[in-house]
């Protein structure tokens, strides 16, 4: 809780729409920061423009944003009300498996929402924070990158480039003032997984999250899972051998 | 998923849904069998049907406040907890709470819930002025209090089984800080216990916990709570800069469900006997912090698992003041004799009560919980029946196994409400497992 008065570095949330990017936005307004809600349709973010702006006494504003539309993300960003402090990318989008596998075009939407788009925007974002000397990025990618599965390959393919891309921005500003974080969620149960059966202990809520990519930002972390056991997960999977994994149904 | 109600009697496999947009909650709501679920924290299978739980937890936006009346509107998920964290530090409280914040708006309507002011405040629908309410037809209507719209006073009570609520606009209260001037009396037995309660008509808030398990001429012992919203100048010197901030209290959590053995006559009966020893110790009057005033329990994250894997029972019931000394002693006998004590049994006056089908009455209630035995029903069944002979009803937010022919019995309301819902065509729209249960 913080008044007008106090308003911390703005956030800007690219996908702010989604139930973590709504979650997101919630939990640093709460820290007192200023928000700016980013996405397809500003009429959509205008309801939780006014809550937050109701629950928390920050400045909220809406803007714009296709991340596909990498040609206006300069105009974007020279657009909002000032260069955010922190910028959060949670665009993601899961596409079907099966079609992404018949349909190029398909897939090829899959991966440019997950890398292409997101890649491109906090790349134009590091540059100009790099400038500033401060500034943190933070991106939404996925445990689904940490190895190509079956079930999501294309999916999880964009978001290893994504996870990839992080890793390589953060080495590249380590010392220049700009922190960059990679949130590994697990499952999270959002609009993207509703109906799936997801295995209660390993399912995250957005306000868990949220709440995760705070504490990152407080205590400088570089890359986090927001359920620690999702470390455990993934180091197995990532070390079983080629050779069984490939026979694997997981 | 399997889900159950707060006392955890009733896990049930349900097919849960968590719609976002008002167009997905319709599409539900044409499917049927529909109840709308808030923060689960109804004791019983109140908010669980098997074919079509809505969750309610995306619809939690707040939309706006009225600074002079304090008026504010709010979507049906939005929880108590989030109105008290950026309300009270603008010196606003919500008029009437339960003892419990976690508990959703959408829930505190359809529940009319009453909180230690209810002798002199009414229930939460006294300070709800209107409700967004989605039909069997999907459509939104507005229900205003005195349009003479049946529907608001049904849908105050109403267990969610008049359509789904969409938004709510009620009123909160004017204070002065975060902190309550908390006023301890000791009562030997259930009629001074009700002495008090009538002498302090005017405190703002009042609530006993007794001891139920005290025999004989101690029957209905008691610890008396009496609160007042405390007044800037009355705030401990240290606080007095920053009134509505109150210390953090340490969270306890319970991990597990506590084993069976655990929770026996003795540990209860030791347990009230210690609180009420500690209640007599602590008698006079203290600054309480609003989150320990309110909701004690609400620091032990889990509370619920101290009954067990199998859960626990609550049972709630409200007699009419000419009634209620005879009930409550009838009640409070059968339970001691049984020696199936709860932690908590708590004793409170209601007042005059405005509504269709809201639980309280102008009298006594009496809650307790316990957990779940095999001689446990046929206590309760006894109790039922004490209740039903004094002319007393029963809380349905509390209820996880009555029978249709007990609730019947105890509120002739109910006869209207089910008329009702066949009239407007909610009876196929609209239910829960509780609803089905109790042939609603």
């Amino acid at each position: 809780m913080s008044d007008a008065t106090t308003t911390k570095g703005a956030v800007l949330v690219l996908g702010g729409k989604s139930d973590i990017g709504r979650a997101i936005a919630r939990a640093f307004a709460g820290a007192g920061h200023a928000v700016m809600l980013a996405g397809r349709g500003t009429a959509a973010m205008e309801a939780d423009r006014a809550d937050i702006e109701l629950r928390h006494r920050v400045p909220v504003s809406v803007h714009e944003f296709d991340v596909l539309e990498t040609a206006g993300h300069a105009a974007f960003a020279d657009a909002l009300p000032a260069l955010p402090e922190i910028v959060v990318s949670v665009v993601g989008y899961m596409g079907d498996q099966a079609e992404s596998e018949a349909d190029p075009e398909a897939a090829a939407q899959v991966m440019r929402t997950n890398y292409e788009g997101p890649a491109a925007i906090l790349a134009l974002f590091a540059n100009r924070f790099e400038a500033r000397g401060s500034g943190v990025i933070i991106g939404i990618s996925s445990v689904a990158g940490d190895r190509g599965r079956a079930t999501n390959y294309v999916y999880g393919s964009a978001k290893a480039g994504f996870t990839a891309f992080l890793s390589g921005l953060r080495n590249r500003l380590a010392r220049t003032g700009v922190q960059v974080i990679t949130v590994l969620p697990g499952f999270v149960a959002t609009a993207m997984t509703e109906g799936m059966d997801l295995p209660g202990k390993l399912t995250a809520e957005p306000e868990e999250v949220a709440q995760a990519v705070l504490r990152a930002v407080r205590k400088g972390r570089d890359v986090i899972y927001v359920k620690p056991v999702w470390w455990l997960v993934m180091a197995v999977i990532r070390n079983i051998p080629e050779g069984i994994f490939k026979g694997l149904k997981i | 998923m399997k889900i159950s109600g707060w006392g955890g009697t009733t896990r049930q496999e349900c097919r849960v849904t968590r719609p976002r947009h008002e167009a997905e909650l319709a599409a539900r709501i044409a499917e049927g069998g529909l109840i709308a679920r808030g923060a689960g924290r109804a004791y019983g299978d109140a908010a669980q049907s098997a074919l079509n739980t809505v969750d309610m937890r995306r619809f939690d936006r707040m939309i706006a406040f009225d600074e002079e009346t304090g008026q504010l509107v709010t979507e049906a998920g939005v929880r108590l907890s989030d109105v008290i964290a950026a309300f009270l530090p603008r010196g606003w409280f919500p008029a009437v709470t339960p003892g419990t914040k976690h508990v959703s708006i959408g829930g505190m309507v359809a529940s009319d819930v009453h909180g230690k002011n209810h002798h002199r405040d009414g229930s939460f629908g006294a300070f709800v002025d209107w409700i967004d309410l989605m039909g069997p037809d999907g459509r939104v209507r507005r229900l205003t209090r005195g349009d003479n719209d049946e529907m608001f006073g049904w849908t105050l009570g109403g267990m969610g089984l008049t359509g789904v609520i969409l938004r709510v606009a009620f009123r909160l209260r004017r204070v002065e800080s975060g902190w309550i001037r908390q006023k301890t009396l000791v009562a030997a037995d259930l009629r001074q216990a009700m002495e008090i309660f009538e002498a302090n008509q005017d405190a703002t808030y009042s609530v006993a916990w007794i001891d139920c398990l005290a025999r004989g001429a101690a029957a209905g012992r008691s610890i008396v709570l009496l609160g007042e919203h405390a007044a800037a100048s009355e705030v401990a010197p240290e606080h007095r800069a920053r009134p509505f901030e109150v210390p953090l209290r340490k969270k306890k959590r319970i991990p597990l469900h506590a084993p069976s053995w655990a929770l026996n006559r003795l540990t209860v009966r030791a347990f009230n006997a210690l609180y009420y020893r500690q209640g007599v110790k602590a008698a006079g009057e203290r600054l309480v912090d609003w989150d320990a005033y309110f909701y004690p329990l609400d620091a032990i994250e889990g509370w619920n698992r101290i009954y067990g894997r199998r859960g626990f029972v609550q049972f709630q019931c409200a007699f009419p003041l000419a009634e209620a000394e005879a009930g409550l002693g009838a009640l409070l006998a059968e339970i001691s004799a049984a020696g199936q004590g709860s932690f908590l049994a708590v004793l409170k006056r209601f007042g005059p009560q405005q509504g269709r089908i809201s639980f309280p009455m102008e009298g006594y209630t009496l809650a307790l919980d316990f957990p779940l035995q095999a001689r446990t029903a046929a206590l309760l069944e006894r109790m039922d029946r004490i209740t039903v002979a004094s002319g007393g009803r029963f809380y349905l937010a509390k209820d996880a196994r009555m029978t249709p022919h007990t609730l019947r019995r105890a509120d002739k309301r109910m006869a209207d409400f089910i008329a009702m819902r066949e009239r407007q065509g909610l009876t196929e729209a609209f239910s829960s497992t509780q609803s089905e249960r109790l042939a609603l």
